[in-house]
């Protein structure tokens, strides 16, 4: 029997800071935390006394690499208090900027965090040039990833706190030899994600858990609309709701806090999507991938990574889609009087769901507001599945540095984001 | 660039911010990591590797904003171990937006107080320059990609100069 404290301060290879501790007595866990170490900047309440026109663009600072993700659900909150819909070509736009932050934050996931795990490697960077496999997946990571950065560019301006969506519309349009560059691009890229997809499919990283997957189902596979499913109730939750369906979770020992739903963990992203919505994927993704599908709906955690690499390739095709049948023209921004109100934005950004709150004056300026990350509503899941895992592995071996290696692998497939998991939820931690 | 017979060894630091600039520096890898891969050892990158190194470096890059005494500590012993340190980005550079809550009123500071005393963070949040000197600074909210290509470029020639 053993006993063993063990504390990981930094976990590699994932978005910004967190940390792990956990306790064995006689073979069992006793204690598991994951906890964020980012220390908090205070967003929600930095949205006080801001005007409504300035709020999506300082949102979009909670995070670096979901910035893009950020704006929008704020874009989608704003115009829903100030009853704005936007255009069909304002949502193509919005689209293809997802699409572009999708190929560019899953691929960075992929490859330069993931993968050097199933090679053995320590960093991606390490990959041996002279090796024909490895050498070709730097070329496939960093050209995919530069895809995505391009499509981010053309359509938003910038692929990190991206410059053109607006409130109302776009600031600017892509123009005709931009939009030609982009399919070219992405049409380049469509071998190397297969291959990626492939990888995926082989990797030997397995681990089976039961849980509860929640996601935006769309008419489109387009991560910024549809309503909330849950898997196993079946229970669909319309996005305005989606709050009153969450349990806040307290976590003293952390900058983050947690959520469940019917006071039971869940699991939010592209497995949780894919599980969901794969019947959505673009034609040209499915019936290039054929039975690989039937690998879902798919109760293995490491199968997240597959998801992701598979959204690239729907990304990919869906983009090509748009912007091979669309024209793009100067569209004046939509305005609408101010008036005091509540407003909603519910999307999925690459880890999953993402809702931003926002309360207004009747002159347009922020009152309040609520922002509930993937990242937080994925960590009850995220310290049930390394308690289980340390207990699998406590029989073979008390090697602290196989089971934190082992650890590791496992949370970098939940693609936790630390940045978003740490901007200030209101948590009354004393009253607790 | 012709690659030096021993690698330029650098750090990347991550403080309070929203590791903006670390992802415009992934994507700036997409067209420099051959010659980067030649030319830089790259000691300490949590962002790149699992096995980090906090030893002598040639040039520490750092981001974000610093915001508690552990912060302090690790930002000294940084400089302590680096010939030349670079502030990335504005919350690096002049604090904000990490820094925002110096600039919140008192009715706002009420509602967090509870949470800077719980997790012991500084009264208020300071740029990098406020505790280290500086050798060179990127702007940018992120930082501006040319800026930073322009200091790498000229720092780089010092040291292979030296």
């Amino acid at each position: 029997m053993h006993t063993i404290d063990l504390t990981m301060d930094r976990i590699s290879k994932i978005e910004g800071a967190a940390s792990l501790d956990v306790k064995v007595v006689d073979d069992k866990v006793t204690e598991c935390r994951f906890a964020t170490t980012e220390y908090k900047r205070f967003y929600v309440e930095a949205m006080k006394g801001k005007p409504i026109i300035a709020l999506p663009q300082l949102l979009s600072r909670i995070c670096g690499t979901c910035s893009n993700a950020h704006l929008l659900a704020s874009i989608a909150a704003c115009e829903d208090a100030l009853g704005i819909v936007p255009s069909k070509q304002t949502m193509l736009l919005r689209w293809l900027t997802t699409y572009g932050l999708n190929i560019r934050d899953h691929a960075l996931h992929l490859f330069l965090f993931v993968m050097p795990d199933l090679y053995g490697k320590d960093a991606f960077l390490d990959f041996d040039e002279n090796d024909p496999e490895q050498h070709q997946q730097l070329h496939d990571g960093f050209e995919i990833k530069a895809a995505g950065n391009f499509l981010a560019t053309l359509v938003a301006g910038r692929s990190v706190h991206a410059l053109h969506p607006t409130i109302g519309g776009f600031l600017h349009f892509p123009d005709a030899e931009g939009l030609q560059e982009a399919v070219k691009k992405l049409e380049a890229i469509r071998p190397a994600v297969l291959r990626l997809i492939d990888t995926f499919a082989k990797a030997p990283f397995h681990f089976d858990r039961t849980t509860h997957y929640m996601a935006l189902v769309p008419e489109r596979y387009d991560f910024l609309t549809g309503s909330i499913y849950r898997t196993d109730t079946g229970e669909t939750i319309p996005p305005k709701d989606f709050r009153n369906h969450l349990e806040h979770v307290v976590l003293p020992y952390s900058q983050a806090s947690a959520y469940t739903h019917k006071k039971s963990a869940y699991m939010v992203g592209s497995l949780a999507r894919l599980n969901l919505a794969k019947d959505k994927l673009h034609p040209k993704t499915r019936e290039t991938l054929g039975k690989l599908l039937d690998r879902f709906p798919s109760t293995d955690i490491f199968d997240n990574n597959l998801a992701q690499a598979i959204e690239i390739l729907h990304c990919v095709d869906d983009a090509i889609e748009i912007l091979t049948t669309s024209t793009f023209k100067p569209e004046a921004v939509i305005k609408k009087p101010y008036k005091a109100g509540v407003g909603i934005g519910v999307i999925e950004a690459p880890r999953g769901t993402l809702y931003h709150k926002v309360e207004i004056d009747a002159k347009g300026i922020v009152q309040g507001g609520e922002v509930i990350v993937p990242t937080n509503q994925n960590q009850i899941n995220i310290e049930e599945d390394v308690a289980v895992l340390v207990e699998k592995l406590i029989p073979e071996t008390t090697d602290k540095d196989k089971i934190e290696f082992e650890i590791e692998k496992l949370i970098r497939a939940y693609d936790p984001c630390m940045s978003c998991a740490a901007h200030f939820l209101k948590v009354k931690w004393d009253k607790v | 660039m012709i690659p030096p017979k021993k690698k330029i060894r650098i750090g990347w630091f991550s403080f309070s911010c929203c590791e903006d600039s670390t992802i415009v520096f992934t994507e700036l890898l997409n067209d420099h990591w051959k010659e980067w891969k030649e030319l830089f050892d790259f000691r300490h990158a949590h962002v790149l590797k699992r096995n980090n190194v906090m030893d002598d470096m040639d040039i520490a890059f750092v981001e974000g904003a610093i915001a508690s005494d552990e912060h302090i500590k690790k930002l000294t012993t940084i400089r302590s171990k680096a010939k030349k340190l670079v502030a990335i980005g504005s919350c690096a550079v002049i604090g904000l937006p990490s820094a925002q809550r110096n600039t919140f009123t008192p009715a706002q500071m009420q509602e967090i107080q509870f949470l800077i005393d719980r997790f012991k963070a500084l009264p208020k949040v300071l740029k990098v320059s406020d505790v280290v000197k500086v050798d060179a600074q990127v702007p940018g909210c992120p930082m501006d990609p040319k800026l930073f290509l322009a200091a790498v470029d000229g720092l780089v020639k010092e040291f292979l100069n030296a």
